[in-house]
């Protein structure tokens, strides 16, 4: 019986969450750079142009005839031109009196030795414009010329705008690769868990041998608990079983006792009432004695599984050994037990084993067989598996119980007023597994059909 | 095909009193088209009424819900008609670097549609201004005052002949007054950017006495009358469109460099009509560049030069360049350089 376990969130989703976010943060930050080291270059680049025109115009500036000549250079501004199809502005002052050009830009500030820039808007846009001062000496007196140039952004912005399209490209494709990437480490790493997780449940029910396969490091502590707890468990059910069969044969004989008491006083009481107290007691010590047998033989079963010895087993003979046996429990309520067989299949396995699972198979139909009734038996070979076929005509297992009527402890609901104590079919289905075999329930006309089924051999 | 309106035509000269009603002069005005059309196209050019009519009427032809209003005016005063705020659609000129100031300082909108793909890279700047013409700078000379003497290929060729025949050329050369004409100004400069020997040949002008003129046809007529036997840096397809001239004139594009002037088009900021003012620049642009030849077209159609460095054919180049000679400073030392060379 398998009971699944309280899910909170998934490592597997976690770790892939954790890491896209994480190629995203970084793809956004890598994008932002690229944009901000473009944008810087750009500008620079700008700068540069814009200080290389003043610089022409500043070295053209002499003192002739004491007055201050400017010779603009065509290169001063076609060189812009070369550049970006921007508009471009140019102001030259003498002592801050306008020389020649613009007389309205905005004001360079205190460009300094180096020369300075600034961001302003004219003329209805945004321009950047590079501002350079130079001292003349006219007629002994010191004069400072200011040159600036300007130009709008338009150029700059397009050259922006293009690199950041191909960094933002850059940026997608970058987080795409690492997200698919993460996708893929994560399952790589998970896998040693899955593996476990496959290993543990594939195991039959009765396995309870230590994991042995090598683990990575990081889930050797889960393992070696596994392992400990498995064993601990093992100890633990050993005991219990042990326990079990011990309780049982103890309580058998002293019921035995009673049992025959029972009977004698009997056959001594008159009474009706007082008879049918002790008729009910009677069933009820019958009850409690068969099912102690069965505890012991469900006992037995588990450790004779547990070390099976294999012989040759001729399915005839044990199956006609036993009836002779169950023969007079059969007759008293004048139950009809047949046997029918095509030849006398062989199988290996341990004899006092099959016969106790084809006992309690048998034990069944019979009990549950109305007075009358009939069970036939058939033993014979199907596509190389031996196989005892037993039928009984007593109404079948409830539908929708078929799955689960050889759990441990489980009765069917028609089993009413029967005595039993619901280990028989499991005794039946541990035997037929411990073989290699199975044991098949179906519902056939009337009645029940339970078949062992042997491997071939 | 019917004409649904017959291109009314108003030519008016109102030389003196324009500048009573505006703060600009005009030299001519024409109505094309339906007066009581939907849209009013008004374009201030400086090209001659006669030479553009026909392709003002091919576009209203096409376009009969448009009339035209289109005023004539030098290229100074075209500056001045769309800095007055006198509100034009368009401005056509042939004054490549006043058309690049207007539209640095700001008075042109850009545009672009299928057929400004059409224009080669140099002839466009910034979707603002569209270069619909390719004019060649020439040498027009008298045949009858070259006789005997071998046509001067190169600058170099013309001031050697000028030096050999001082007596034959003295006070016989003609060329713009620069001071006067913006056409000639700009020639002069990109000449002088050109080539150093322009400040040789202009000395052995100065030399000799050359004479001074404000306007092309001027000096083509005078040397078509051999009254002067050349006249330097003048508009080829000015000379070539004067087929009545043609027995007394030759035209020489020197092949040392020949200077190519573009007429430019711009939509103005503040045009009424901005959609139909760009439908006339596709109309110019697919009559100057478009791979029909059109018969409304005016000027002379080149090859578009792939190198345009290379070729002797040099195309004027758009740009902030152009501003540098207009600048007020850099005009005066200009002028003043130009008239020491020249003995003016």
């Amino acid at each position: 019986m398998s009971r699944s376990a309280q899910v909170s969130g998934s490592i597997r989703r976690r770790l892939i969450g954790q890491l896209v976010l994480g190629s995203a943060v970084l793809a956004a930050v890598l994008v932002l750079l690229v944009i901000n080291l473009a944008r810087n270059v750009a500008q620079d680049t700008q700068d540069s142009i814009l200080m290389a025109s003043v610089t022409s115009i500043l070295d053209t500036m002499t003192v002739r005839d004491g007055e201050i000549s400017v010779d603009l250079p065509y290169a001063a501004l076609s060189m812009l031109g070369n550049v970006s199809e921007d508009r471009v502005f140019y102001r030259i002052l003498a002592d801050g009196q306008l020389l020649t050009g613009y007389d309205d830009l905005p004001d360079p500030g205190e460009p300094g030795r180096e020369g300075g820039y600034v961001t302003a808007p004219y003329a209805e846009s945004e321009i950047r414009m590079a501002t350079a001062e130079r001292r003349l000496s006219v007629g002994g007196t010191p004069i400072m010329v200011t040159v600036s140039v300007a130009q709008t952004r338009q150029g700059l912005m397009q050259t922006l705008a293009q690199v950041s399209r191909i960094g933002g490209a850059v940026g997608v494709g970058f987080f795409v690769l690492a997200a698919l990437l993460a996708v893929l480490t994560t399952q790589s790493g998970l896998r040693p868990l899955r593996d476990l997780a496959g290993a543990v449940s594939r195991r039959g029910p009765k396995d309870l041998r230590p994991v042995k396969g090598p683990v990575p490091q990081e889930m050797a502590p889960l393992v070696t608990s596994l392992n400990s707890f498995i064993d601990r468990l093992r100890y633990s059910l050993s005991r219990s079983e042990d326990f079990i069969a011990e309780a049982a044969h103890r309580v058998r004989t002293p019921l035995f006792t009673v049992r025959t008491q029972a009977e004698i006083a009997l056959r001594r009481v008159e009474r009706p009432e007082n008879r049918a107290a002790i008729k009910e007691m009677i069933r009820a010590l019958d009850e409690s004695s068969r099912a102690a047998g069965q505890l012991l033989d469900h006992a037995m079963v588990t450790f004779r599984t547990d070390h099976l010895e294999k012989e040759q087993v001729r399915l005839v003979d044990l199956a006609e050994e036993l009836v002779d046996r169950l023969r007079p429990v059969a007759d008293l309520r004048d139950i009809g037990l047949s046997t029918q067989s095509t030849g006398n299949p062989v199988v290996q396995g341990d004899a006092v084993l099959i016969e106790n699972a084809l006992r309690n198979v048998l034990d069944n139909a019979i009990k549950y067989s109305a007075t009358d009734g009939d069970v036939s038996m058939r033993i014979g070979q199907q596509g190389g598996q031996s196989f005892i076929e037993v039928r009984d005509h007593a109404g079948g297992f409830p539908e929708g119980a078929l799955h689960r009527m050889t759990e441990r402890f489980a009765r069917g609901d028609n089993a009413g007023g029967t005595v039993g104590s619901g280990l028989g079919l499991t005794i039946g289905r541990e035997v037929l597994e411990a073989h290699g075999g199975r044991l098949a329930l179906e519902n056939k006309g009337d009645g029940a059909c339970v078949t062992l089924w042997f491997p071939a051999s | 095909m019917r004409h649904a309106v017959v291109p009314g035509l108003v030519i008016a000269f109102w030389m003196l009193f324009a500048s009573a009603l505006h703060a600009y002069e005009i030299e001519g005005e024409l109505r094309v088209g339906d007066p009581a059309a939907d849209t009013q196209l008004r374009i201030i050019s400086t090209t001659d009424i006669d030479l553009f009519e026909p392709l003002l009427a091919a576009f209203v032809d096409a376009n009969p819900k448009i009339a035209i209003d289109y005023v004539v005016a030098s290229s100074a005063e075209v500056m001045k008609a769309v800095q007055s705020g006198d509100r034009f659609d368009l401005a056509l000129s042939s004054a490549m670097d006043l058309q690049t100031k207007l539209s640095n300082d700001g008075y042109t909108q850009p545009y672009s549609s299928a057929a400004t793909d059409l224009v080669p890279d140099w002839g466009n700047w910034r979707d603002h201004l569209f270069a619909f013409s390719q004019e060649t700078v020439t040498l027009v000379i008298s045949p009858a005052a070259f006789e005997g003497l071998e046509i001067p290929q190169t600058r170099q060729d013309l001031i050697r002949l000028l030096r050999d025949h001082e007596d034959r050329f003295r006070g016989r050369i003609g060329t713009y007054d620069i001071s006067q004409s913006g056409a000639g100004y700009l020639f002069a400069t990109q000449d002088a950017r050109a080539s150093e020997s322009y400040w040789r040949l202009s000395e052995v002008m100065g030399n000799l006495g050359t004479r001074f003129f404000c306007c092309t046809s001027e000096m083509i007529e005078k040397v078509a009358t051999g009254e002067i036997a050349m006249a330097y840096n003048v508009l080829g397809s000015y000379a070539a469109a004067r087929t009545d001239l043609a027995y007394g004139i030759r035209i020489v594009e020197l092949q040392d460099y020949t200077i190519m002037m573009l007429r430019t088009a711009a939509i103005l900021r503040d045009a009424p009509n901005p959609e139909t003012a760009g439908l006339f620049i596709d109309h110019l642009i697919r009559a100057a560049w478009g791979p029909a030849e059109l018969d409304y077209y005016p000027f002379p159609r080149f090859p578009a030069p792939e190198g345009a460095v290379s070729a002797t054919r040099r195309p004027i180049r758009l740009g902030p360049g152009l501003l540098v000679y207009l600048d007020g400073l850099k005009r005066r030392a200009f002028l003043s350089e130009w008239r020491d060379a020249m003995r003016w």
